[in-house]
């Protein structure tokens, strides 16, 4: 799983925050930083970031490993 | 969209992508979305896979973010070859090939150029070699630093004021180092927000313990009998005892490889037309070659159509969506680009947003909020228009005045904000006279 | 051009719409800002409200509108009569508005204050305990019959939630219970208020405040780990709250804890119970139920719309809003806006892209909405999970009377007993 967020749009609710304390943190006020690759263990809780996000910013998608690994086992 | 259907566009065809960073991604995503079922070839000097440059120069620094989690996350199945640690050499736009490093020719039947940005280098004949001076552009420039911070270094000297400077005299700060800035003009991010925004992130940066030293350059760095970095002799005669300097001095194009293209494109960037095509040095379109992100030149529609590279994040993903959707597209389909820029940067806890065109702003005027609590919105005026709008960690206003730019609302503003500052005062923004032709 | 509507903002409070008001803002929207007859403005369409949200010359303050000045005048004047008749007057209280009803920079201090204490952390801590209130209160109906959703889990819920959360001692509940109703219509400008209902509110909001006052007070020499004892110690650059500052912030939260989360728990229930097979997919993908509260912020919210004050000539969709006219901001009917999402008035669980406005946009950003997520996703998905053979015994519900804050008094539900 990657994370990317798009900070221009990001506008500091923090709602990310509640739902995913340790893959994002705003510092100071609207300062959001983020872990772009959390592990698998936080999947739920990402998404619950994702969907709350009233900006509609977090894009869930996937690792340029996963994406090679699955294209492998296709060939 | 005339683009989507079940069974899949131009199964036969070859797009071929140069630069394996944010635009070059989103770009192969954006042919994937709108459902290209051809072959897509990704080329990348670095051999990393693409990864997310904004935190190099923030919390990759202050240890928050490790180097090996900024890679981009792939918001498509983009099913594509990629060619890493491999850079274009030189583009036959005749025989539709590209000739790469690694001796190999590649052929196209459309191309994307998005090769970007990288630092400018220190001059090596004035320190460029010594231990302890870095640039900072790609993941292992960062990593680097990052590790030398570490281990807690004696003084740091970041050359140059512009975001990255100014971003990573706030990371040294954080890391409780000591910290100088030397800026050539005569505030902090005088070429990108003009010196009257630039005097109030001067405040911002003494106030937290930045050495900062405007109207002023690095004459050169000089080291011990090992190489190490050990000084830095600067313009105003004085000399600065460092362990670590940064030379944050923006950023070259990376067009040399399209010499002898035929291409419209020099030190400046590659220009386009407003489709997100090429054009050659007659100006003329060139069909089946597109660009996207820092590299592109295009013509901008807030500024009469002037030509300007934007080397921003969210310019990037923008620009790579119309240059892969016009890709896809009929002539009569097309897109233009109409993109008003837009970014962010943090520094000493603070976010510093902005839309429009700043450094295109003759005028600047404080419309909400208090320059006292570094929490205001500023907003840029060009010939009785308002052009841009600077926030500082009031975001949530700047959708307002992007409304208000793309309507070419006068300037200055009526707003009568509840919290307007009680003397609203346009200013000169104050810009370098050379950053209106850049 | 300015145009007159035709459509009385006011009808929203007629019964025969207030189980489904959504036709009439389909009609509202076809005028994005319409001038209605006591010279406000009724916006409808979701960009327009979005756009006003982000509005700088927008005020959340009504002490700034037009209207509340005239009524303030007539206020004062009345007094003054009644003073020269002889007649005994009370002085009026003063009464610093919530942080909601106020501007930045204000607003944003008492703001930054709350959400100090509201952390992440806090919420994450309630989440377990909010799973046992839920198990608690469905677990008393293991034989199944009727349980009312509202007074039997809705409305406990997060009144439990809140009062922990801000140290009011649970026992003491039942006492404010009467006030918040009262208290929760002044934010319904649709209302038309009598004047013995002008009194009940007044009243209710004294009471409350004295309530508060003396609440306070314990904590300040007894501090717990709650927000009002965090709130009381909190230091800000532009200043600490202030204890009628705090009383209000303190007033507003509780009011607000009480009489929205309540509503999107029961819409929630309502839709799933209506629609056998959203209720089977539920079961299935426990999952869904993350996009399904989202949707339902947007297709059946708990509060409808907001009002503002225009600081500013406003020029938009063609009409100018005058400095000092109030605007009613229908952001239910804004998230119903068919131009801004596709199949508006379907209710489509996984939903993807929903920048619905069920929590507002902009600096007045719901500050409770981690939690309202939190109880939702858990309250929603244990009832569709653990109530076997759920049947709605009432449908349409019985609805209260605030069309601001809008959702059923009652939601009886005939079910065959519970799973573990």
């Amino acid at each position: 799983m990657r994370i990317s967020v798009d900070l221009n749009r990001c506008q500091g609710y923090g709602q990310c925050c509640f739902a995913d304390p340790s893959v994002f943190k705003l510092r100071g006020e609207e300062v959001l930083e983020f872990d772009p690759a959390p592990g698998d263990e936080h999947r739920l809780k990402v998404i619950r970031a994702a969907k709350a996000c009233p900006v509609q910013a977090i894009y869930i998608g996937e690792s340029y490993e996963e994406q090679e690994e699955r294209s492998h086992r296709h060939e | 969209m005339s683009n989507h259907s079940s069974q899949g566009l131009r199964k036969d065809e070859h797009i071929v992508i140069v630069g394996a960073s944010l635009a070059g991604l989103r770009a192969a995503e954006a042919l994937r979305r709108r459902d290209f079922a051809g072959q897509i070839t990704i080329v990348g000097d670095e051999k990393y896979a693409p990864y997310d440059r904004p935190p190099l120069s923030k919390h990759v620094l202050t240890g928050h973010l490790p180097i090996e989690h900024t890679p981009l996350a792939m918001l498509e199945d983009v099913r594509a070859t990629w060619i890493l640690g491999v850079a274009a050499t030189a583009l036959d736009v005749e025989q539709r090939q590209l000739s790469l490093s690694n001796g190999e020719r590649l052929h196209f039947d459309q191309l994307l150029i998005a090769t970007g940005t990288r630092a400018r280098p220190w001059p090596e004949e004035r320190g460029g070699k010594l231990d302890g001076v870095f640039l900072i552009r790609d993941r292992d420039d960062s990593q680097q630093l990052r590790e030398r911070l570490a281990r807690k270094p004696g003084r740091v000297l970041i050359a140059g004021g512009g975001f990255i400077g100014c971003e990573v005299a706030s990371v040294c700060r954080e890391l409780d180092l000591e910290v100088t800035l030397v800026e050539r003009g005569p505030t902090p991010l005088y070429g990108a927000l003009g010196s009257s925004m630039g005097s109030i992130v001067a405040r911002l940066q003494q106030q937290h313990g930045v050495d900062l030293r405007t109207r002023t350059t690095v004459e050169s760095f000089e080291g011990d009998a090992a190489g190490r970095l050990c000084r830095a002799r600067l313009s105003d005669g004085s000399v600065v005892e460092i362990d670590v300097a940064i030379v944050a001095l923006g950023a070259l194009h990376n067009t040399e490889w399209l010499q002898g293209s035929g291409l419209a494109a020099d030190e400046r960037g590659l220009v386009c037309d407003t489709y997100s095509r090429v054009l050659d040095a007659q100006g003329q379109v060139v069909e089946g070659i597109f660009t996207a992100g820092d590299v592109a030149r295009w013509p901008q529609h807030l500024c009469d159509g002037d030509l300007i590279a934007v080397e921003h994040w969210g310019n990037a993903v923008d620009q790579a969506e119309n240059a892969a959707g016009n890709m896809l597209s009929a002539e009569t389909d097309y897109r233009a680009y109409k993109h008003i820029p837009a970014f962010w940067s943090s520094q000493f806890g603070i976010n510093i947003k902005a839309v429009g065109l700043p450094n295109r702003g003759d005028e600047v005027m404080v419309t909400q909020g208090s320059v006292e609590r570094y929490r205001f919105v500023a907003a840029y005026g060009r010939q009785g228009r308002i052009i841009a709008a600077v926030s500082f960690d009031q975001g949530r206003w700047l959708e307002a005045y992007n409304t208000l730019i793309e309507e070419g609302a006068t300037y200055p503003p009526q707003l009568a904000a509840a919290d307007q500052p009680e003397n609203m005062q346009s200013q000169p923004a104050g810009f370098p006279a050379m950053a209106r032709h850049a | 051009m300015t145009q007159k509507s035709k459509i009385d903002f006011k009808q929203i409070l007629d019964h025969s719409h207030i189980a489904n008001p959504y036709p009439l803002y389909a009609q509202f929207r076809e005028t994005p800002v319409a001038l209605q007859e006591d010279g406000s403005y009724l916006v409808s369409t979701y960009n327009e409200v979005v756009s006003l949200l982000h509005d700088p010359r927008i005020s959340s303050d009504m002490r700034k509108s037009d209207a509340q000045k005239r009524f303030m005048q007539q206020a004062k004047q009345k007094r003054e009569e009644m003073i020269a008749q002889g007649q005994q007057v009370e002085e009026p209280e003063e009464i610093v508005p919530a942080f909601i009803f106020q501007d930045p920079p204000n607003h944003d201090r008492l703001r930054r204050i709350v959400t100090s204490q509201l952390t992440p952390e806090r919420v994450e801590n309630m989440s377990s305990h909010i799973e046992q209130i839920v198990k608690e209160h469905l677990d008393k109906h293991a034989q199944g019959g009727q349980i009312d959703i509202v007074d039997d889990l809705a409305y406990p819920l997060p009144v439990t939630v809140i009062c922990q959360l801000l140290g009011v001692p649970r026992e003491d509940e039942a006492q404010f219970h009467a006030w918040a109703e009262p208290l929760a219509s002044v934010l319904d400008p649709g209302q038309v208020q009598t004047e013995e209902q002008q009194k009940q509110i007044m009243q209710a909001g004294r009471q409350m405040r004295e309530y508060m006052g003396q609440l306070l007070q314990k904590l300040k020499a007894q501090p717990g780990d709650n927000l009002l004892s965090g709130m009381m110690a909190a230091d800000d650059i532009d200043g600490a709250m202030s204890p009628r500052e705090l009383i209000s912030t303190a007033v507003l939260l509780l009011i607000a804890g009480h009489e929205t989360t309540v509503n999107l728990i029961t819409n929630g229930t309502l839709a799933m119970l209506r629609s056998p097979e959203l209720l089977e997919r539920l079961r299935q993908d426990p999952e869904l139920i993350i996009t399904y509260v989202e949707e339902l912020l947007r297709y059946d919210p708990p509060v409808h719309f907001r009002t503002r004050t225009a600081l500013a000539d406003i020029q938009i969709a063609g009409t100018t809003i005058p400095q000092g006219a109030t605007i009613i901001l229908v952001l239910a009917s804004g998230s119903h806006d068919g131009q801004r999402f596709e199949r508006s008035e379907e209710l489509i669980p996984d939903r993807q892209g929903n920048e619905h406005l069920g929590f507002g946009s902009g600096l007045h950003y719901c500050v409770g909405a981690p939690l309202a997520r939190v109880e939702a996703h858990i309250a929603l998905g244990e009832i569709s999970r653990r109530l076997i053979e759920p049947k709605l015994a009432l449908d349409p519900p019985p609805y209260r009377d605030n069309a601001a804050l809008r959702g059923p008094r009652h939601l009886p539900v005939n079910f065959k007993g519970l799973r573990s």
